[in-house]
């Protein structure tokens, strides 16, 4: 296999990725969880007083340098080793997606749906604006998100993460069977 | 520590620990470049985000659309090495680095795991991202998404103001 420039299988990603569990714990005592990165951004630029923003956000700073730490890591394998070639999409979801036009498979997102021409459009506000609301809102409702709860909270056996990954996975099924199809036609 | 100080610390501890999982902290003070460590794990995270295709709005809806093995192996295999792991660590009460005790919090059931769960689902599956990788997605360039993320920021901040009048 070539890694540098072939996308990485799921077997050696996924236990990669689970690594990063213990990494965090061994290195400074700290739980695996990405959202909290957004309430802390909150509690440092606008606390406006709400209860939920009030502690010391500086305790978990920790937590913005990693996310700062994704978001490097990101630009430094798209500009050093990306994937070559297009992405090899489901055939089925393929034809599907045609019919709304989405026939670009280069990039990992598609960019009729996900560029700045595409949010001056009712489709583009919704699934931008809409969704990262909804990601926003329903994670810090959720009390974390997919690294948190179903990652670092069910690998330690706790049935509320177990539970809360199972309402993202339906609401998931929801959105992409049943509701999107209505957003992409728009 | 006065006892007037060790109660706003529980207080504070409380306070984060409701619906946040970070609230692990190392009792060291460290000076601000120890952060540096997890950029550094964050990076890696960032990499196998792009090389696994994690961060793909097409990778999502075959998720969802059981038209693919490649999220479900990612996320099965991370949360069983991940398990593995916490497993060994507490069998054989392993130290961090800074030779500190690990500590583990349970998380406390409450509605907010259901609805909100639900919520953030439909989020997930329109922009084909959680909070990890929205950050990744602007750094392949991606851009626009920066206003996706700020979006989420403002949904974090609503739920803040309104949380006392939603169900928990």
């Amino acid at each position: 296999m070539n890694w540098i420039n072939q996308p990485w299988p799921w077997y050696i990603a996924g236990p990669l990725l689970g690594l990063i569990v213990p990494t965090l714990l061994l290195i400074g005592n700290k739980a695996f969880g990405i959202s909290s990165s957004l309430r802390h951004t909150c509690a440092a630029c606008f606390p406006a007083n709400i209860k939920f923003f009030q502690y010391d956000w500086k305790k978990e700073v920790w937590n913005l340098f990693f996310v700062g730490g994704v978001t490097l890591g990101a630009i430094l394998t798209t500009l050093l080793m990306p994937n070559s070639g297009n992405m090899n999409i489901n055939t089925e979801l393929a034809a599907e997606l045609n019919k709304y036009g989405i026939t670009d498979y280069s990039g990992l997102i598609p960019s009729k749906l996900f560029s700045w021409q595409a949010l001056f459009s009712l489709r583009g506000v919704i699934m931008i604006v809409g969704g990262g609301f909804l990601v926003g809102f329903g994670s810090r409702y959720a009390g974390g998100c997919t690294s948190g709860h179903a990652i670092s909270g069910i690998a330690n056996m706790q049935l509320p993460s177990l539970i809360a990954t199972c309402c993202f996975m339906a609401g998931g099924f929801l959105m992409s069977n049943a509701i999107l199809p209505f957003i992409l036609k728009l | 520590m006065k006892i007037k100080d060790i109660n706003k610390e529980s207080e504070e501890f409380q306070q984060r620990a409701l619906d946040t999982v970070c609230v692990n902290e190392s009792h060291i003070e460290h000076p601000w470049w120890h952060n540096l460590k997890y950029v550094f794990a964050g990076i890696l995270f960032g990499i196998i985000f792009i090389k696994a295709e994690i961060i793909s709005w097409f990778r999502m809806q075959e998720m969802f659309q059981l038209k693919s093995f490649h999220m479900y192996g990612i996320i099965g295999s991370a949360i069983a090495v991940a398990a593995l792991s916490i497993f060994l660590i507490k069998k054989f009460n392993v130290k961090t680095i800074y030779g500190e005790e690990i500590e583990f919090h349970p998380k406390i059931f409450n509605k907010g795991q259901i609805i909100g769960g639900l919520l953030f689902g439909l989020g997930w599956a329109m922009t084909g991202a959680c909070p990890g990788p929205l950050f990744a997605q602007i750094g392949t360039g991606t851009t626009v998404i920066v206003v996706g993320l700020l979006s989420a920021l403002a949904g974090t901040w609503v739920y803040g103001y309104f949380r006392d009048k939603l169900p928990h």
